[in-house]
């Protein structure tokens, strides 16, 4: 493989890294099954679209998308805590209705970035060269994002929003509004998942309404596969391995293409790996339980296999 | 200190409806350690909770230092109470280290920035802190609490909770799911901080004996009202036995349960 060929991967793993660490941040941070995403995802490409074909500045319309993102992921977190709909449907609802939003955003379904000026012409212009500028544009963005990430859940409020996945009710106990910490967590994880968005629209020059499918699974098999892979113990490491899991996880896809899958296969292959990844605490056990308990018979040791099953969590 | 009036409280309003508070009556003073006995469902935690905001009562008024605070809900009277819960579990984030949950838990009382949770200098403090238990957590600042037993994790829990000095120190049965010795060490440790502090204390406790020993003040619970409430000195002539003899005399029959009779023994 040529080093064209894997630059390519990487450069799409850490643009859609943004959106993991956004899916790390809701899923595994607060503990919050959000599927606002596949929704605040392609709001921010539409945004950013709409607003660069409008001959906006490429940077504030990346910004505009980050807001944009902000306030998709307050619906759900509103929905969920003031109206008391569960996470989950919350989730749908806000991702249902961006929908609608996006198709206004656009003014129709698909909207191209041709000859526009995005952050990465703009970068190439300024840096006089265009040769990888977005490998080094998104090294940066997704290290600063990373980095962000990593400051905040340090600071006396990130302990709190960490708290709250972990324990809200003694968090409550400790004089922290976990209602109003969800909405905040709920709203920086989908600022970041549009900002994933747009950057994505801008380096491929277009937005597209159906961009968004999916976009949860792709951002859970990231987490996932990083922490099969590291086995994070502490934030930083957990941050880390999710910039990683993103990049392995394009590396993936880019072989699957190689060995003949068709680019419409790649959904259900990923898929599958999910759903391979979140079983395999369940399907450990009921396929392997009589073999290991076999073994630790003949051994001699009868500790429970079944805690693996608690380790596994749901999203 | 801590006053309430009339309080009243029932769960499941309707077919199944429990009153778990009935017409609460309770005035204590500063630096009152008030012990609350009663038998299962007599409602202990129940008013602890209600004390502590998790819900409001029905009716009647909570004031704390003499403001209204009956509708302020918990995370708002957090900065004022501090709480130990009876599963070590609860009180506790077991993915966050054994900092962390000490920043949490000193942030009650002064709010939350953005400012780095755990610093070099807290840290030093959190360690004198520990070395108190003598349980060598100080070496361990860094492990997950989840990690902890649940002796450790219910003194850490214990020493959050009077972190930032708080008007009020609710402990339901917090040494309950502990081994004997690991319990009498715990008790030991809230008397010493209590005492430290000069805290407002009210623990409730399925141990007789303690109810007695410790603190000033003993109140019992029966299906919602306070059927007995004793101060000391009278107190201290109270036995164990009495307090069986006062129960069923109040109540006009026998219907102690096991687990109070057994914990009598
Ligand atoms: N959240 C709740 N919903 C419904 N009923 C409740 C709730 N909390 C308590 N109850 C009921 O209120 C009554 C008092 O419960 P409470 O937990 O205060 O008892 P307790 O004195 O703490 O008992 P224990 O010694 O078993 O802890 C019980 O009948 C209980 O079933
Ligand atoms: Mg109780």
């Amino acid at each position: 493989m040529s080093f064209n060929v894997i630059s390519g991967s990487i450069e799409q793993g850490l643009v859609f890294a943004i959106m993991a660490l956004g899916v790390y941040f809701s899923s595994r941070v607060l503990n919050f099954p959000d599927l606002t995403v596949d929704g605040s995802f392609p709001l921010g490409a539409a945004v950013t679209a709409a607003l660069i074909t409008q001959g906006w500045a490429p940077w504030m319309a990346t910004l505009m998308a980050l807001g944009a993102g902000l306030l998709a992921g307050a619906s759900t977190g509103l929905l969920n805590t003031k109206l008391r709909i569960s996470g989950m449907l919350a989730g749908i609802l806000t991702m249902t209705g961006l929908y609608s939003v996006n198709l206004r955003v656009m003014g129709r379904s698909n909207l191209p970035l041709l000859r526009q000026p995005t952050i990465l012409t703009r970068l190439a212009d300024y840096i006089g060269s265009d040769l990888r500028v977005a490998l080094i544009a998104f090294i940066v963005i997704s290290l600063a994002v990373k980095l962000f990430l990593d400051w905040f859940l340090h600071t006396e409020l990130g302990l709190a929003v960490r708290a709250t996945g972990d324990n809200p009710q003694m968090i409550r106990s400790q004089g922290v509004d976990t209602d109003a910490v969800k909405v905040l967590g709920l709203s920086m994880a989908n600022a970041m998942v549009a900002l994933s968005g747009s950057l994505v629209a801008q380096h491929q020059g277009f937005a597209d309404v159906g961009m968004g499918i999916g976009t949860i699974v792709t951002g859970l098999a990231s987490v996932i596969i990083g922490e099969v892979l590291f086995r994070p113990r502490t934030v930083f490491w957990a941050t880390t391995s999710v910039l990683f899991g993103s990049v392995v996880y394009r590396i993936a896809v880019f072989l699957a293409l190689r060995m003949g899958f068709a680019p419409t296969d790649l959904k259900i292959v990923t898929a599958a790996l999910v759903i391979l990844a979140l079983s395999a605490p369940v399907l450990q056990e009921s396929l392997a339980l009589p073999f290991v308990q076999g073994i630790r018979s003949l051994a001699g040791k009868r500790e429970a296999v079944s805690t693996s099953v608690k380790d596994g969590r749901p999203l | 200190m801590l006053r309430m009036v009339g309080l009243y409280k029932t769960f499941n309003l309707g077919i199944n409806s429990v009153c778990a508070l009935k017409n609460i009556n309770l005035h204590v003073k500063p630096q009152d350690f008030i012990t609350i006995i009663g038998s299962n469902g007599a409602g202990k935690s129940t008013l602890l909770s209600v004390a502590a905001g998790v819900y409001p009562p029905d009716e009647g008024a909570i004031y704390i230092d003499g403001t209204d605070v009956t509708r302020l809900p918990e995370h708002l009277r957090a900065s004022f109470v501090g709480r130990v819960f009876q599963d070590p579990l609860q009180g506790t984030a077991a993915s966050m280290t054994i900092e962390e949950n000490l920043a949490m838990a000193e942030c009650r009382s002064k709010g939350r920035t953005l400012g780095i949770g755990v610093t070099r200098k807290k840290r030093e403090r959190y360690r004198e802190l520990l070395s108190l238990l003598g349980l060598g957590l100080e070496e361990r600042l860094s492990d997950p609490v989840g990690l902890l037993s649940g002796g450790q994790r219910q003194s850490l829990t214990l020493l959050m909770a009077s972190l930032g000095q708080p008007k009020l120190l609710l402990l339901d049965e917090h040494t309950a799911s502990l081994d004997p010795r690991t319990a009498e060490q715990v008790l030991e440790l809230t008397q010493t901080i209590v005492r430290k502090h000069g805290l407002t204390v009210l623990m409730v406790t399925h141990n007789l004996s303690h109810a007695l020993t410790m603190g000033n003040r003993t109140i019992m619970l029966d299906k919602g009202e306070i059927i007995l409430d004793i101060c000391e000195p009278e107190r201290g002539e109270l036995t164990v036995d009495d307090l069986l003899g006062r129960f069923a005399q109040a109540r006009g029959e026998r219907l102690l349960d096991d687990r109070l009779l057994l914990a009598a023994r």
